[in-house]
């Protein structure tokens, strides 16, 4: 397994709060990841840190094996990894296709032609393609603010898929989308970065979609990583089933 | 894909035809408010393209005022007279010193960039007022220009002016739609709704804002240059907060949807001053003040948002 993004003893504090506490993580290409812990055990902080929302105080983060640990988000964007949002950050005044054709123009490694009109019969077709690989082209011509929970989820993973990404984290893809919906949407997503493959770590607090989707499990724990394995070890765990998933896995669903 | 039909280049012409028809058969002050518009609308479009990406620049006035000054100083300094050769100077002396600027403004954003752009202008003020050589607040006046070596009197001169507005105003237009309808407009657009996706997508903020910067201010110097030639004096209030005051005004008055729309707010501008100042001398920024206060009540998105209510119900 070749390492794409490893992490170094990262480490980050918000005042007395410990954000990330000495993480050593690998993550190696083509891993479909699931990162599971409390509210506040510091999942979001991990993912920040490798895109570089936050910087860290201590320690390192490298990527295809050059460091990346101070570099802008926008920096971090042009190498290839990308991320979702919890709440998805959208342009909602656009239509779900005007917000993919800007995500299409302004991403790094396509051919940039800032001064060429953004609705042009290729780059529209090809925005078109990619709302239909995530499901969502029946929403192309809404304003984004007025469509549902589920496929603005998706249309803001989706958009973090434009251009060439090795590596796609996403932070709770399936939060706010309803029970029926979440499998639907996961369904899709992890089929679009299966076609395209990608390596995927999901933040989830779902242990079924874990269960499901992962191939294996990081979980958190004030700001520590108390589990690095494949997903059945890492759910058995004793400390991960005291501090993260509780004693019983309760299935609504069937896997 | 079917790409939207776009009318605006059809309207633009339209619209150029029968003002240069106006132009002719107007009033002499009815020809010189509508000339004021149409350079107040080329600062206003800088203001809009700026509001466009989130920004409201306090300080247009600044390029409005140093694109007259350096197409007076130009004409009076130097003897250069051809319109076309201040419209150069002036322009580039915009361009240039808005690069320059626009590498400490890109890092701010809301109050603290309408208050930076305002401070800027108010500097440009402070020196102008303070410059013996420039006329002090009186200012100084532009020697009557000239076409290509064509010297016009009188009321050709008035008319030829006109019309170069009008062409000048026409392609500006056009260009700037062109460009709303670009990655970069979109770009704006996208920075003032969600600034941080923008950049996670991979694009840089602050290189897209300075370019709008620089855009701005080019057109808003091209403004100050047909304002130093129409009127044939420029003082140090084209820098005053005020001046730069009644661009915003205009802004917000029309909307920021299309290139159109500061055309219409900045000639209803005009025509309600001029009115304004006609029947209430005493009153009349008070007029102008309900005025802002109805639109922002009732027509958040602008006068052109009329237009969008429309659609909409349709």
């Amino acid at each position: 397994m070749t390492a794409i993004l490893q992490t170094k003893n990262l480490s980050i504090q918000f005042g007395g709060v410990v954000g990330a506490s000495e993480i050593s993580v690998a993550v190696n290409k083509s891993e479909v990841i699931g990162v599971i812990g409390a509210n506040g055990a510091g999942k979001t902080t991990f993912v920040n840190l490798v895109t570089g929302y936050l910087k860290p105080s201590s320690g390192t983060i490298h990527y295809m094996g050059n460091e990346v640990t101070n570099l802008t988000p926008r920096e971090i964007t042009d190498l290839g990894i990308r991320r979702s949002f919890q709440i998805p950050q959208l342009f909602d005044e656009m239509t779900a296709l005007e917000n993919m054709l800007t995500a299409q123009s302004v991403a790094p490694k396509v051919p940039r032609s800032y001064w060429l009109p953004l609705q042009r019969s290729d780059t529209m077709e090809s925005a078109m393609e990619r709302l239909k690989l995530f499901g969502i082209s029946d929403s192309s011509h809404r304003q984004v603010s007025l469509l549902p929970q589920g496929v603005r989820k998706i249309l803001d993973i989706a958009m973090a898929t434009v251009g060439t990404p090795q590596l796609v984290m996403l932070d709770e893809p399936t939060s706010g989308v309803s029970a029926e919906e979440k499998f639907e949407v996961m369904d899709i997503v992890m089929d679009a970065f299966a076609q395209q493959e990608v390596t995927v770590l999901f933040i989830e607090h779902d242990m079924e979609l874990v269960e499901r989707y992962a191939n294996r499990v990081l979980a958190f724990y004030n700001g520590l990583v108390i589990a690095d394995s494949d997903t059945r070890q890492a759910l058995a765990d004793p400390q991960v089933r005291e501090y993260v998933v509780g004693k019983e896995i309760h299935r609504t669903h069937a896997p | 894909m079917k790409i939207p039909k776009d009318n605006n280049l059809r309207t633009l012409t339209i619209g150029l035809i029968i003002v240069l028809i106006f132009g002719f058969i107007a009033t002499d002050w009815f020809r010189f408010m509508a000339q004021m518009s149409l350079a107040t609308f080329l600062v206003v479009l800088g203001v809009m393209l700026q509001m466009r990406a989130g920004l409201v620049s306090f300080g247009q006035g600044l390029y409005l005022c140093l694109g007259a000054y350096v197409a007076g100083m130009a004409g009076y300094f130097w003897g250069i007279t051809d319109v076309f050769l201040l419209l150069l100077v002036g322009t580039a002396a915009c361009i240039l010193l808005s690069i320059v600027l626009g590498f400490l403004l890109v890092r701010y954003r809301g109050i603290f960039y309408a208050n930076f752009s305002l401070a800027l202008s108010m500097i440009l003020y402070g020196l102008l007022v303070k410059a013996e050589i420039l006329g002090s607040t009186d200012g100084f006046n532009v020697p009557h220009s000239t076409f290509l070596g064509f010297a016009p009197e009188g009321e050709t001169l008035k008319i030829a002016i006109f019309v170069l507005t009008c062409v000048i105003i026409y392609i500006v237009s056009l260009v700037l739609h062109r460009y709303l309808n670009s990655t970069y407009g979109y770009a704006g657009d996208a920075i003032r709704q969600n600034e941080i996706r923008v950049e996670y997508l991979g694009a840089s903020v602050r290189s897209v804002i300075h370019k709008i910067y620089v855009i701005a201010a080019a057109i808003s110097g091209i403004g100050g240059v047909l304002t130093a030639i129409a009127v044939g004096h420029v003082d140090p209030d084209l820098a005053y907060w005020t001046t730069s005051g009644e661009f915003v005004f205009v802004a917000l008055l029309s909307g920021t949807a299309n290139v159109m729309a500061p055309l219409v707010g900045a000639f209803l501008l005009e025509l309600l001053r001029t009115y304004a100042f006609e029947y209430a001398p005493y009153t009349w920024q008070m007029i102008l003040g309900i005025a802002m206060l109805m639109v922002i009540l009732f027509l958040p998105g602008g006068l052109w948002s009329i237009g969008s209510f429309r659609r909409t119900e349709n």
